[in-house]
C-alpha cells in the first residue's frame, strides 16, 4: 500500500517510522511487476542499486535525519529516461542510445539526491521527447492505465503512467511543447511545467533548447509544490537558468483564491474542443467562482499561429541539437566507406521516423533560402504570442484553459498523420513559446470510456506559487485527484 | 509590437499543391544536409507528410511581421559568462566509455586524410 501514498503522505509515514524507505521501494517494485508488463512505463530499473539507496535512507532516518532538512528522504522517485543519472542508462527512448550509460548526474538528479530521494527506474518516452503519445519510443509505447488500448500522452508518457498507476511516489519529465502537462491530463495526475529558467537543464538531453524545461508529475498539487521546491534554483552550468530565489511553494498553498483573477481566452474555447472536455472545464470555472476567484474573458489573438510557429522553431533547434549523434563519440555506429557514409548510415539506422521527420523539417527551415520565410518569421510570431500573454497578465493573475482538446485517443489513431498529431498540442505549446509556467490537474472524466480530463492553468513568469495556490484550492474542493485507475490493487504488505 | 491580421493570401510558398511541394521540397537534398540516410520508401512518405506540414505552416504568412523583432528565447538574461578558470570535468575514461570505437585514449573514426 505504501506505493499508493502521495509523496507528502509517504514522507510523513517515514518520519513517524510507520514504514521504511526499503519497504516503500519494495511496494513500488511489486507494483511494477504487477502492472508494468502491460503499461510499459519503465524502460529499465536497477532495483539492486535502488535498494542500496533505500537502505542508506533508512540508516539516515535511524541516525536522526529529518524531513525538515531532506524533504524527500526515503521517497521513491523515477525519472524520464532523458535526464542523466550517473551509472544508469540514458537512452532518450532511442535505439541509437540503447547502450548509453550516463557518466554524470543532471543538476536535478543531484538536487533530488541531496533532498534524500531514492531514485529508481528509467521512464519511457517518445524518442528524444519528440511526440505527444509515447508511441515514438524506440522500445515500444507506454499505455494509459485508465484504458491500455489508449495512449498515455507524451512525450513524458512513462512518467505520467508510473505516477497514475502508483509505481512510484512521483516522477520528473520534460516539457518542450506540453510533454509534462498533456500526459498528466491523459493519465489523471498533476503535471507542472515551470517557467523557462526556473529549473536547470544541465543533464537534460536537449531537444529544443529555448523551449525545454524539466517538470514534475505528481499525485496531487502539494507534491508538485514540494518537488518543484527541491529541483528549482540557479545553476551556473545552465546559462539559461535564472538566479531568482526559490520560495517555499508549500507555504502559500493554503492562502485561497479570493480576489485572484482568472482569464478565459476566448480563442481556446472554439471548434475542435470535445464537448465533454468543454463541460468539465466550464464546471471548473464555476468551481473557481464559488471559491471566490474572479473570471473574465480575455483574448490571446495569436493563438491560432502557435502550432505553426512551434513546429518550425522546435524542429529547427532539434536538427542542430541532434547533430551530435553521429556515431563518433557515443551511441551505436553503422560503419561506412568514409566518414560521411558513417554519419548517414548511423543516423539513418539509429533514429526513428518522428525524429527523422523533425530533423528534416528543422534542417529545411534553417536552410539557405528558407530561413527568413520560415524560421525568422516563426521567431517573430513567437514575439507576438509572448506579447499576448504578457498583456493578458497585466489584467489577470492566471489563465484557465483545457489542457488537451480531447481525452486520450487510441494507440495508432494518429501515428501516420503527423499534422493531426501536432494539432493535439494546440493548448500547450504557447506556454513554452512564451516561456511562462503552466500546470495541468484533473478536472473530471469522460463518460464512456471513463478517461481523465485535464484543466490547464497558465501563470506569469516565475508565478508558480500563484498557480499552485489556485490548483490547490480547486483540488481541495474536488475529488478527481483521489480517483485511481481500474487496475488490480497491489497485494498488501505485512 | 502587434502584428495586424490580414486576409489569408494565396499560399506564398506554393506548397499546398503536392506537385509544387515536391518541386520545392527536395527530401533527398535536405536529408543530405542533415547527414541522414533514408530508404526510398521512407523518403517518399516523409516528403509527402512534410509537404502537408509545410503547407500548414504557410498560415504564418497571414501575419504582417515586418515591424516585429524576433524572439530567440524567453530568458530575462543576456551575455551570461563565467570566470575563465579550470574546473573538474569528465575523466578521459568517462568521456570514452560510450564511444563505439576508441583506442589509446582517443575516439577512432575512419581515415579522413589520404
Amino acid at each position: 500500500m505504501w506505493n499508493r501514498l502521495t509523496l507528502t503522505e509517504l514522507a510523513q509515514r517515514l518520519a513517524q517510522r510507520e514504514t521504511s524507505a526499503s519497504e516503500a521501494l519494495a511496494a513500488c517494485w511489486d507494483r511494477i511487476q504487477q502492472v508494468d508488463p502491460v503499461l510499459h512505463a519503465y524502460l529499465s530499473c536497477d532495483i539492486a542499486e535502488a535498494r542500496l539507496q533505500a537502505e542508506a535512507a533508512d540508516r539516515a532516518l535511524a541516525s536522526g535525519a529529518t524531513h525538515r532538512e531532506q524533504p524527500l528522504l526515503g521517497v521513491p522517485i523515477s525519472l524520464k529516461d532523458i535526464i542523466a543519472v550517473r551509472e544508469q542508462p540514458l537512452t532518450c527512448g532511442s535505439k541509437l542510445l540503447a547502450n548509453f550509460v550516463s557518466p554524470y548526474d543532471a543538476a536535478v538528479t543531484e538536487k533530488l539526491r541531496a533532498a534524500g530521494a531514492v531514485l529508481f527506474g528509467r521512464l519511457n518516452l517518445d524518442e528524444f521527447a519528440m511526440g505527444s503519445s509515447t508511441e515514438n519510443s524506440g522500445f515500444g509505447p507506454a499505455r494509459n492505465p485508465w484504458d491500455p488500448s489508449r495512449i498515455p500522452g507524451g512525450s513524458s508518457g512513462g512518467s505520467a503512467v508510473a505516477v497514475a498507476a502508483d509505481e512510484c511516489a512521483a516522477a520528473l519529465g520534460s516539457d518542450t511543447g506540453g510533454s509534462v502537462r498533456q500526459p498528466a491530463a491523459c493519465c489523471g495526475v498533476v503535471g507542472l511545467k515551470p517557467t523557462y529558467g526556473r529549473v536547470s537543464r544541465y543533464g537534460l538531453v536537449a531537444y529544443a533548447s529555448s523551449l525545454d524545461q524539466i517538470g514534475t508529475l505528481t499525485k496531487d498539487v502539494r507534491d508538485a509544490a514540494t518537488l518543484l521546491g527541491a529541483i528549482g534554483g540557479h545553476d551556473p552550468r545552465d546559462s539559461t537558468s535564472v538566479p531568482q530565489p526559490v520560495p517555499d511553494y508549500t507555504a502559500t498553498l493554503e492562502q485561497g483564491v479570493r480576489g485572484l483573477k482568472l482569464g478565459l481566452p476566448k480563442e481556446y474555447f472554439v471548434g475542435g474542443l470535445d464537448p465533454e472536455v468543454r463541460a468539465a472545464v466550464e464546471a471548473a470555472v464555476a468551481q473557481f467562482q464559488q471559491l471566490g476567484a474572479e473570471t473574465i474573458e480575455i483574448s490571446l489573438p495569436h493563438t491560432d499561429y502557435a502550432i505553426a510557429a512551434y513546429y518550425i522553431i522546435a524542429p529547427a533547434e532539434a536538427s542542430a541539437n541532434l547533430a551530435r549523434f553521429d556515431g563518433v563519440r557515443y551511441g551505436s555506429r553503422v560503419a561506412g566507406a568514409d566518414l560521411l557514409e558513417l554519419y548517414q548510415r548511423t543516423r539513418g539506422a539509429g533514429f526513428g521516423p518522428e525524429v527523422k521527420r523533425r530533423i528534416i523539417l528543422g534542417t529545411y527551415v534553417l536552410s539557405s533560402g528558407y530561413y527568413d520565410a520560415y524560421y525568422l518569421r516563426a521567431q517573430k510570431v513567437r514575439t507576438l504570442i509572448r506579447q499576448d500573454f504578457l498583456e493578458a497578465f497585466g489584467t489577470v493573475d492566471a489563465i484557465l484553459t483545457p489542457t488537451t482538446p480531447s481525452a486520450a485517443f487510441p494507440l495508432g489513431e494518429k501515428s501516420d498523420d503527423p499534422l493531426r498529431m501536432y494539432l493535439e498540442d494546440i493548448y500547450t505549446v504557447s506556454c513554452n513559446l512564451a516561456g511562462i509556467c503552466g500546470l495541468s490537474l484533473p478536472c473530471g472524466f469522460t463518460r464512456q470510456p471513463r478517461l481523465p480530463i485535464g484543466l490547464q492553468l497558465l501563470g506569469k513568469p516565475f508565478g508558480e506559487a500563484t498557480l499552485l495556490r489556485l490548483a490547490y484550492a480547486y483540488e481541495q474542493a474536488t475529488s478527481w485527484h483521489r480517483e485511481k485507475p481500474p487496475l488490480p490493487h497491489a497485494p498488501e504488505r505485512a | 509590437m502587434h502584428g495586424t491580421l490580414r486576409q489569408p493570401t494565396s499560399n506564398p510558398f506554393q506548397l499546398v499543391e503536392p506537385t509544387v511541394a515536391k518541386k520545392d521540397f527536395d527530401v533527398s537534398y535536405v536529408a543530405h544536409l542533415a547527414r541522414l540516410e533514408l530508404a526510398s520508401a521512407e523518403a517518399e512518405s516523409l516528403g509527402r507528410q512534410l509537404g502537408q506540414v509545410l503547407a500548414y505552416m504557410a498560415k504564418l504568412e497571414e501575419l504582417d511581421v515586418a515591424q516585429v523583432e524576433p524572439t530567440a528565447h524567453a530568458v530575462p538574461l543576456a551575455n551570461v559568462t563565467r570566470p575563465d578558470e579550470i574546473r573538474p570535468s569528465l575523466s578521459n575514461a568517462d568521456a570514452l566509455r560510450n564511444a563505439p570505437a576508441s583506442n589509446d585514449g582517443l575516439f577512432v573514426v575512419p581515415k579522413i586524410v589520404e
